[in-house]
């Protein structure tokens, strides 16, 4: 029962990208080109998606525990570190190389549309490289044996 | 580079629905409705139960176009105005910012920022102008 009613938040969202333009890139790329051909539609896709959330989550907080879990899973990160911003920049170079991001991709593969598969695949590759790195960081930051005082 | 209508009504309502997946998968479940982590977690679960719950949602965002098809008669509009190359090279740095900044546009963009997070305000600000800034290299000054 917990599925169906998660498989329906997923269905909203992918609905929701699809009404919403935000996995078309010339939509997407337009709302940034202030200085060309503008399309300023993105900003109520953000602002309508807010303005739901931000009431909606604060209806839901009032419960004690979700519905079908012990507790809610919110992140505990607060670092504001040179990985977050970063990571951020990175994220916003491939999103305006592409017109891309991973919210607006992923119901589109239903589509079957190359671009979108092609775009997919290097996610993926990218995700697990950067995986990779951060274990390769990980491991250089860790002292081999600390020397005994 | 491809005009595209002002569409505010589409998009608002499109980002209403957005929202209502957001507030159902944390009533559900408790979790932030990120792309990315989700998206993480399909292929790195800390259990069989976690992976379900991450497919089901997938599950659910590949129906979302289906649906529209059912509504409108037509799959959503899917217009390229970059090349190949600009693909791949893109959807590479996307999976490792992603990964490295911890979100997108989905978990820092909208729950993160509803949640009234800093590390989201200030990973979405981010994200913007960079992006911003690229279109308009790319679009202005490499391709002007």
């Amino acid at each position: 029962m917990h599925l169906i009613v998660i498989y329906v938040a997923g269905l909203l969202f992918g609905l929701g990208i699809s009404i919403s333009g935000m996995g078309n890139p010339a939509k997407v790329l337009n709302f940034f080109d202030v200085a060309g051909v503008w399309d300023p539609s993105l900003a109520f896709v953000m602002g309508g998606a807010l303005i739901v959330t931000f009431i909606g989550y604060r209806l839901v907080f009032r419960i004690p525990q979700p519905m079908f879990e012990p507790a809610f899973h919110l992140p505990t990160s607060r670092v504001i570190d040179a990985r977050l911003i970063g990571g951020s920049a990175v994220f916003g170079l491939g999103w305006g190389l592409s017109g891309f991001c991973p919210g607006g991709v992923l119901p589109m593969i239903s589509t079957g549309d190359g671009s979108v598969l092609i775009f997919s695949g290097a996610l993926i590759a990218g995700m697990f490289l950067a995986r990779w790195m951060m274990g390769v960081i990980a491991k250089r930051n860790t002292p081999a044996a600390t020397p005994a005082e | 580079m491809i005009e595209t209508e002002f569409t505010p009504f589409a998009a608002g309502l499109g980002g209403v629905l957005i929202g209502f997946g957001a507030v159902l998968l944390m009533w559900a479940r408790g979790n932030v409705f990120g792309a990315t982590g989700i998206l993480a977690g399909v292929f790195h679960p800390s259990s069989s139960s976690d992976w379900a719950w991450r497919v089901a949602v997938l599950a659910g965002m590949l129906t979302g176009p289906f649906v529209y098809l059912f509504i409108t008669g037509a799959m959503p509009q899917i217009q390229v105005p970059v090349s190949t190359p600009a693909m791949v090279i893109g959807g590479l740095l996307v999976g490792i910012g992603v990964t490295f900044g911890a979100g997108c546009t989905s978990g820092h963009g909208v729950c993160g920022m509803a949640r009234l997070s800093p590390r989201s305000f200030v990973a979405t600000a981010t994200f913007m102008a960079v992006t911003a800034l690229t279109v308009f290299v790319m679009r202005h000054i490499v391709g002007g």
